[in-house]
């Protein structure tokens, strides 16, 4: 959809800087606008990590490089950024101005690949895709210009319990450094050794160029990050188990979790199933012990509980979310809305994931980009009890105007702060409840 | 004197306008005194992510009451603007906004083959979308580097719609590239409200003073009472038909010429709305010259003798309190320019030594064209020169790198993102968002407390600066803070 965009949930392509960001020790050289790096760090708010924000070096493009290119430009920043920035890997994104004017910035950076600089540079101007889309162009380029450099000595497949994970999208994922954290204990407590690349449960760049050794790849998502595992797939022959949200609480961490076992047998890795299936059983009961004790109080608190929702939010998370808080929490999914923009080709597996929820209800589901229209469509909606409201920032104004309880969960959002909180995973799902009521019973004063 | 020119869609930008600069390394003084003989801009080799026109003129036309604002570009150029829906709600009550709105932001979502066959068409829908939607008084238009270059003719879709829609459509060309100068984003959106909203004067009201400025506490209804008048907040809270008779006001003041320049140029060359002659009132020498302007303007010289006799009884104890506790701490200031004066005033007049600044540009002269409106050259003159003053473009590598060398006893600044330099060398630091709140004598302990509160609550800096992570080359921060400005040594 290309429509009109009212209360923006997602950025333009060159917010995949904060894929760079994330990743220990690099740095992001944005070949762009004065503005653009600024805007990027406005959305995600607290989102600098080592060397983004204003430490992100740029070439600010001018009037001047609009009309004569901007190229000597950027050579000078690449150039300089060895003096001023430590740093174990940069990558060159581009803006729309670099985009119209047509830099030919793939030459440039390969002269300094030729030097043996660990760089890369990647297309990103604004209008050409969403950070959702971009983040897969930014990982697919350090996987093919700096990656391929160390294929000699990681040879592909050489390590049968090591795997690749794509999940969470740095910083569009507001719990991204908490889940990617939870899937690393959760996956090894199977018995797998586990590529996270981003943020501190990854090994930097060295963990990087271990990428072909693994023995398959895990894609956790509903749509974005498919391109990666193609390109794995075609580059090491690497199979890939594929995940269509992220597993919030036990059924679907449970399924997660045995369907990643299943595949890394058939895959031939050498791990001990019994005990793998001993890890899982231990960690459903111990969440299953905190449901015991919660649901007396969702059943028995008499001043109100929200018993229905509306979400606003990507496709995993709102499929994820649907699905847990039916089941495990027992608040009523009504009309959902996946303001990601998820391409067309994606969209009929979204809505039969979601479809599988529930046997006896049917959740009605909106493809909508365009969040101050869906907005529109929940003001007009009516449904009786107390319901909550699962959305980023823009959706705390809805809420009170409903009246409805209100949690913010997704970008941007200057409502809430995030550091390491995970929603994934059994204790994610806990974390979730949390959340919800404690949002709830903070409005009995 | 630069003449204000609104006969044409875009605004002159700053540099050319009225010569302002993004890069300077020596003193203020020499600055001052260069400033009055044509200076010089100067270019790095090395910049950082910097910001631009369009997040600029975005919070002028945001927090308009009862207007939208469309963004013609891709999604990414209007990231960042929900952090002024975020200020419009939670600042409403400094302004006694009882019910704040929802604020009306779109993007025109700009596609790949838009930049190829032009965003035009796609424009004048959403133009009409946002009418449908919103039935608001105003529609701002931004624009942004993709529509700038592939050309679109903002201008003309924004007349057409006007015909059609029968409310003002505001075309405000902030393109990132245009201007050097990232307050030039400021200026556009002036621009683009004079032409289109502001009216003729009808009469001449002595109760009205405009004061331009951004979303502060409102001390001025206090401060203007005696004089029988009240503030004229522009352009954030304010309403369409609020700034359409700000042309009537007696007189405009600024919170921060930097920010103000160009609209009290415009009120008073297009509208007759003289600017009161004096920079704002930060130190004690300053705010007694504002207020005897302002008591001219409104010939009520008397009153303002009164309130400048008023204050100094009230004030002047606890200020001179203020300053035995805090003579000769070592203070840096870094800030956009004006407000980065306004710091220094208020550091002069508590006694702290001001051992450089990082400032992020400069205007040689305002748009008014008077001098008594140049508050750096004020501060030196009342209170001495500041070495160390670099116009440091918002480029934080110079900044890390000059702070690291000077180590003050504590960082002062006004705009986001600095701040956690100096946290991290262990430097006390202190950014205080409210541009009124060091504004006159109340204000000087109003920041004097700051002050000794931040100095005296070291505790987390120190440990922050014990664990943080610094990307900065050892190199670099043995190099001089203006190595990669034009004449630096680097290349």
């Amino acid at each position: 959809m290309s429509g009109i965009i009212e209360q923006e949930r997602y950025t333009c392509a060159i917010g995949a800087l904060q894929s760079v960001v994330a990743i220990p020790k690099a740095v992001p050289i944005l070949h762009s606008g004065p503005g653009c790096g600024d805007m990027i760090q406005g959305f995600f708010e607290r989102s600098t990590g080592y060397a983004g924000g204003s430490t992100s070096p740029c070439t600010n493009f001018s009037e001047k490089e609009v009309v004569f290119g901007g190229i000597d430009r950027l050579r000078q920043i690449i150039t300089n950024t060895y003096k001023v920035l430590d740093s174990d890997l940069q990558v060159v994104l581009t803006g729309c101005t670099a985009g119209i004017v047509g830099d030919d910035v793939d030459s440039l950076v390969r002269e300094f690949q030729e030097e043996g600089k660990p760089i890369v540079s990647v297309e990103t101007a604004g209008f050409k895709a969403s950070n959702f889309e971009a983040h897969s162009l930014v990982v697919n380029a350090i996987i093919e210009q700096y990656v391929s450099l160390y294929e000699v000595d990681n040879k592909p497949k050489s390590e049968t319990e090591t795997v690749n994970l794509f999940a969470s999208i740095p910083y569009q994922d507001p719990f991204w450094k908490g889940n990617l954290a939870e899937y690393k204990r959760l996956l090894s407590g199977i018995g797998l050794k586990v590529n996270v690349f981003f943020g501190p449960e990854s090994g930097g760049v060295a963990e990087w160029q271990t990428i072909p050794k693994a023995n398959f790849n895990i894609l956790v998502s509903p749509w974005y990050g498919k391109p990666i595992v193609d390109l794995l797939n075609t580059r090491y022959k690497q199979e890939y188990t594929w995940f269509p949200h992220p597993p919030i609480g036990a059924n679907e961490t449970e399924r997660f979790l045995m369907q990643v076992l299943t595949f890394a047998l058939e895959q031939g890795a050498n791990i001990d199933e019994k005990k793998a299936l001993t890890f899982i059983k231990h960690e459903s009961d111990a969440y299953y012990e905190e449901i015991d004790n919660l649901a007396t109080f969702l059943l028995e608190f008499r001043y109100g509980l929200p018993n229905h929702t509306h979400i606003l939010h990507d496709a995993g998370y709102v499929v994820a979310l649907s699905k847990f808080l039916l089941h495990e929490v027992g608040i009523v999914p009504k009309e959902q809305f996946i303001v990601d923009n998820t391409p067309e080709k994606y969209q009929e597996q979204i809505r039969k994931e979601l479809k599988s929820t529930s046997d006896k209800r049917e959740i009605p589901l909106y493809f909508e980009p365009d969040a101050g229209k869906v907005q529109d469509i929940i003001r007009g909606l009516n449904h009786s009890g107390r319901g909550i409201i699962i959305g980023s920032g823009w959706d705390k104004e809805l809420a009170k105007e409903k009246d409805y309880d209100y949690l913010s969960a997704a970008v941007p959002s200057p409502y809430r702060l995030v550091l390491t909180t995970n929603y994934i995973g059994f204790s994610g799902g806990l974390r979730v409840i949390e959340d919800i009521y404690g949002n709830v019973l903070a409005t009995y004063r | 004197m630069p003449k204000v020119n609104l006969s044409t869609p875009e605004v002159q930008i700053r540099e050319k306008r009225i010569n302002s600069i993004t890069g300077y390394q020596g003193d203020a003084q020499d600055l001052v005194n260069e400033s009055l003989c044509g200076l010089k801009d100067k270019s790095r080799s090395f910049s950082q992510c910097l910001g631009c026109a369009t997040s600029k003129a975005a919070c002028m036309t945001i927090l308009i009451q009862d207007g939208a604002v469309i963004s013609h570009g891709p999604v990414g150029c209007a990231s960042c603007l929900h952090e002024f829906a975020f200020t419009y709600r939670v600042n409403s009550p400094l302004r006694s906004i009882e019910n704040p709105t929802q604020r009306k932001i779109y993007s025109t979502n700009l596609q790949e083959k838009d930049t190829v066959y032009g965003g035009s068409a796609k424009l004048e829908e959403s133009i009409r979308e946002v009418y449908k939607r919103t039935k608001v008084n105003a529609i701002f238009v931004l624009t942004t580097c993709a529509a700038g270059i592939i050309g679109d003719d903002v201008d003309s879709v924004c007349e057409q719609a006007e015909e059609e829609l029968g409310i003002p459509i505001v075309a405000i060309y902030c393109e990132g590239f245009r201007s050097r100068v990232w307050t030039t984003g400021f200026d556009a959106a002036y621009h683009g409200i004079a032409r289109k909203l502001i009216a003729k004067p009808r009469e001449r009201r002595n109760d009205i003073i405009n004061v331009i400025n951004f979303w502060g506490s409102d001390i001025f209804k206090e401060w203007f009472a005696p004089f029988g008048a009240q503030p004229n907040y522009i352009t954030p809270y304010s309403t369409t038909e609020r700034l359409k008779y700000s042309s009537e006001a007696v007189a405009t003041v600024q919170a921060c010429s930097t920010l103000g320049s160009y609209l009290g140029a415009v009120l008073e060359q297009e509208f007759g709305v003289p600017e009161i002659p004096a920079a704002p009132p930060y130190g004690i020498a300053q705010t007694d010259r504002w207020f005897r302007a302002l008591g001219k303007s409104l010939g009520k010289e008397d009153v303002a003798e009164e309130i400048i006799a008023e204050k100094k009884e009230k004030y002047l104890p606890q200020i001179e309190a203020l300053r035995e506790k805090l003579s000769g701490k070592a203070a840096y200031v870094t800030a956009g320019a004006a407000h980065g004066h306004a710091l220094l005033d208020i550091l002069g007049e508590l006694g702290l030594e001001a051992t450089g600044a990082a400032i992020f540009h400069h205007d040689p002269i305002y748009d008014s064209g008077r001098e008594e409106n140049d508050q750096l050259a004020q501060r030196v003159n009342d209170y001495g020169n500041v070495p160390n003053f670099n116009i440091c473009n918002k480029q934080e590598f110079e900044l890390v790198n000059a702070l690291n060398k000077i180590r003050p006893d504590i960082l002062m600044a006004r705009h986001g993102g600095m701040t956690l330099w100096g946290a991290k060398l262990g430097i006390p630091s202190l950014l205080i968002g409210d541009e009124h709140y060091g504004m006159g004598y109340e204000g000087l302990v109003n920041y004097g407390e700051r002050i000794l509160e931040t100095l005296e609550n070291d505790e987390f800096v120190k440990n922050l600066e014990k664990h943080a992570v610094n990307p900065y080359t050892k190199w670099w921060l043995k190099q001089e803070p203006h190595y990669f400005l034009a004449g630096g040594g680097g290349k």
